[in-house]
């Protein structure tokens, strides 16, 4: 079945579909939608008790105090065994991150969804790009990383959000929902997922009492000398794993493409627009849309072509600009076309740099 | 009739129960424990009527669980 | 003979990095005995706070999260909420409940979470060397308060229990004190009526236990207890609050 949705709806959508069974947010534009879908669909959210029956998960929705307890709660909930999600918007997500931290370094799972808005500081309502550092370069205090996953579309919001927690608790790390205001405003028809979730709050390590068994502690505290050390090595070797096995891309005329735009996101669908009209105008270029951010996606960039030329594409002065030029590693040339603060790279913007750059 | 067993290595000298005991029968120690710190000693007179009653209070106020009470 | 006071289950058999004197010791065991006492260890899920109180898990025999600095209760309530099956309490001292906590408490407090709240009031920061507590009393002298707790520049003494009192989500406060076995076994009873009214579904219930820093008093713990009953009390008197 297919339903218009935006994309802040469809991310809700998807989470409830993903079996999340706690959800706490705090208002803030662009992302209202996801915490008003949430308090009116999640399963028996006026209860406010998330299990009636044994091993029946049902939701539980708390509006917070502020993003610090949501994240907070997020941080409980998780610690207790619960699919837990929380949303925000940019100047939400930076009080959010010394939580984020806190999971990180706890190895709790958790799905945090970032729609952007202009900043710095209060900044705007506009949509933007420009919490990529902070998303991709863990954004708290310590060595840690999230999972990043940017949608481009309404549908891969819905599609992505499952996903997100789906590689949370196989890799007990914290994922983000990294989007803008312009994808979580629009609307657009989502196809439902039929498929049946089987939710199984039966996490060896998670805190439910410890009938039978030695006491769980979830902490991310390690005094003792060579202790931390030992504890952030074993998180390093699982985002080893989470870099080989989980970069997502999208590549489209790779194989001809004398210059390749490389975009996420909103910025990814004005980036295709402009190929299909240069394509048709006998154009050869092409597009590397990475959906993973972090980890970002290398390979698509290994392409023989030594004359092939990158132009970087994002609503803010070049973020993963940097991570484009790490995985070019120098061989080629990378161009750069931004604009933020609720500016917006146009179609015609792109065809005329992508013409000099011809 | 009753007895307390400090367990000495894990006091830390506080003296808490010296101060408390109704009776006066503990005492600082001389020698030091494993933690390097005076540690306390049950020292009742036997047949005294000053003996322990086991009223329980040096092992209310341990801050580190080092009295059990017997009575 | 039989043994009349031994160390209950809920404890475990190592000795704590707490100083000599510290109240920690004695609120930690008062807390697991509760829990023996009510046969709930494996149903017990406790918050430990940042502060002195850090490692409470290292000394706990059953389940137990760390919180980031003043977010116990934000944890608590998401535990609580997904299993409220669980017995869920937090222990915390002032600065995480009372300075950079005091929002989380309020609300959580306000909503009525079915929590208990163990509250340590030992007056100062002691886990980073003795600053300037919300509770710390006027004319207190600390590392951040070199002439003592001046009114103009340092504002009251905090008394976050009368304030929680005032909301309606909140079902029990008492104020207790270990300066004494008396009252030690006093705060023992108040904090095992918190942990009751949580079984019986009754709300928020917060236990504050004035407790002896010596350390950072800069007193012997004799002393310490002693300036509890005489100066302390004074200005947080006992008793029941709600």
């Amino acid at each position: 079945m297919k339903i218009l949705l935006s994309g802040n709806e469809a991310i809700a959508q998807g989470a409830i579909q993903a079996g999340c069974s706690f959800y706490a947010g705090y208002p803030i534009t662009p992302q209202n939608e996801i915490i008003a879908y949430m308090a009116k669909h999640m399963p028996s959210s006026r209860t406010g008790v998330c299990r009636t029956g044994k091993g029946q998960s049902q939701g539980v929705f708390i509006q917070a105090e502020s993003e610090l307890a949501a994240i907070n709660m997020v941080y409980g909930a998780s610690a207790a065994g619960a699919r837990a999600m929380t949303s925000s918007s940019s100047p939400g997500i930076s009080l959010m991150q010394e939580g984020i931290s806190y999971i990180a370094g706890s190895q709790l799972p958790a799905v945090i969804v970032n729609i952007m808005r202009g900043g710095p500081g209060l900044g705007n309502i506009a949509p933007a790009q420009s919490d990529y550092f902070q998303a991709t370069r863990s954004g708290g205090h310590g060595d840690y990383h999230l999972i990043v996953l940017a949608p481009a579309c309404v549908q891969e919001a819905y599609d992505l959000t499952q996903t997100g927690f789906d590689l949370a608790d196989r890799y007990r790390v914290p994922v983000m929902i990294l989007g803008d205001g312009i994808l979580g405003q629009m609307m657009e028809p989502v196809q439902l997922s039929t498929k049946k979730i089987k939710v199984s709050l039966a996490k060896s390590w998670a805190l439910d009492g410890c009938q039978g068994r030695k006491p769980n502690i979830i902490k991310s505290f390690f005094l003792r000398e060579g202790a931390l050390e030992d504890a952030n090595l074993k998180l390093q070797k699982n985002y080893a794993i989470i870099q080989q096995k989980e970069t997502r891309y999208e590549g489209l005329f790779l194989s001809d493409a004398k210059v390749i735009l490389v975009a996420y996101g909103t910025m990814a669908r004005i980036a295709k627009s402009a190929i299909s009209q240069l394509r048709s105008a006998g154009k050869k270029i092409g597009l590397i849309r990475p959906i993973s951010l972090w980890p970002f996606p290398q390979q698509p960039f290994s392409i023989k072509n030594s004359r092939v030329k990158y132009l970087v594409l994002e609503m803010s002065y070049g973020q993963m600009l940097e991570d484009v030029r790490l995985a070019v590693g120098g061989r080629r040339e990378v161009e750069f076309l931004g604009r933020s603060g609720g500016g917006v790279p146009s179609e015609e913007q792109i065809i005329n740099k992508v013409k000099k750059i011809l | 009739m009753a007895k307390i067993i400090i367990n000495q290595d894990k006091c830390k000298g506080c003296f808490l129960c010296v101060n408390f005991c109704p009776k006066g029968l503990i005492k600082k120690s001389v020698k030091l424990n494993k933690q390097g710190l005076n540690f306390v000693e049950f020292s009742p007179k036997a047949g005294d009527s000053t003996d322990c009653i086991g009223c329980m209070q040096c092992a209310v106020i341990c801050p580190d669980c080092c009295s059990e009470v017997y009575k | 003979m039989e043994k009349i006071f031994k160390r209950c289950q809920s404890l475990y058999d190592v000795p704590t990095h707490y100083c000599p004197g510290c109240g920690h010791g004695i609120a930690h065991r008062l807390v697991a005995e509760v829990v023996d006492e009510l046969d709930i260890r494996e149903k017990t899920i406790g918050i430990a706070p940042v502060g002195c109180a850090v490692v409470a898990y290292d000394y706990w025999n059953f389940d137990c999260s760390e919180a980031a600095h003043g977010r116990a209760l934000a944890v608590a309530t998401a535990i609580k909420r997904v299993h409220p099956q669980n017995v869920v309490f937090t222990y915390q001292g002032d600065g995480d409940l009372a300075a950079i906590g005091t929002n989380e408490t309020i609300h959580a407090a306000n909503r009525g979470e079915n929590l208990s709240v163990v509250f340590i009031n030992n007056a100062v920061y002691g886990m980073t060397g003795g600053q300037l507590a919300p509770t710390t009393l006027l004319g207190q002298k600390t590392s951040t308060s070199i002439e003592g707790r001046e009114k103009k520049a340092h504002g009251y003494p905090l008394k976050i229990s009368e304030m929680l009192a005032l909301l309606p989500g909140v079902c029990y406060i008492e104020r207790v004190s270990l300066q004494s076995p008396p009252e030690v076994l006093k705060a023992k009873r108040a904090i095992k009526q918190a942990f009751e009214n949580q079984i019986n579904n009754l709300g928020f219930s917060l236990v504050e236990i004035l407790s002896p820093c010596p350390t950072y008093w800069g007193l012997s713990p004799k002393e310490s207890l002693d300036w509890i009953r005489d100066v302390m009390q004074k200005e947080f008197p006992l008793g029941r609050i709600k």
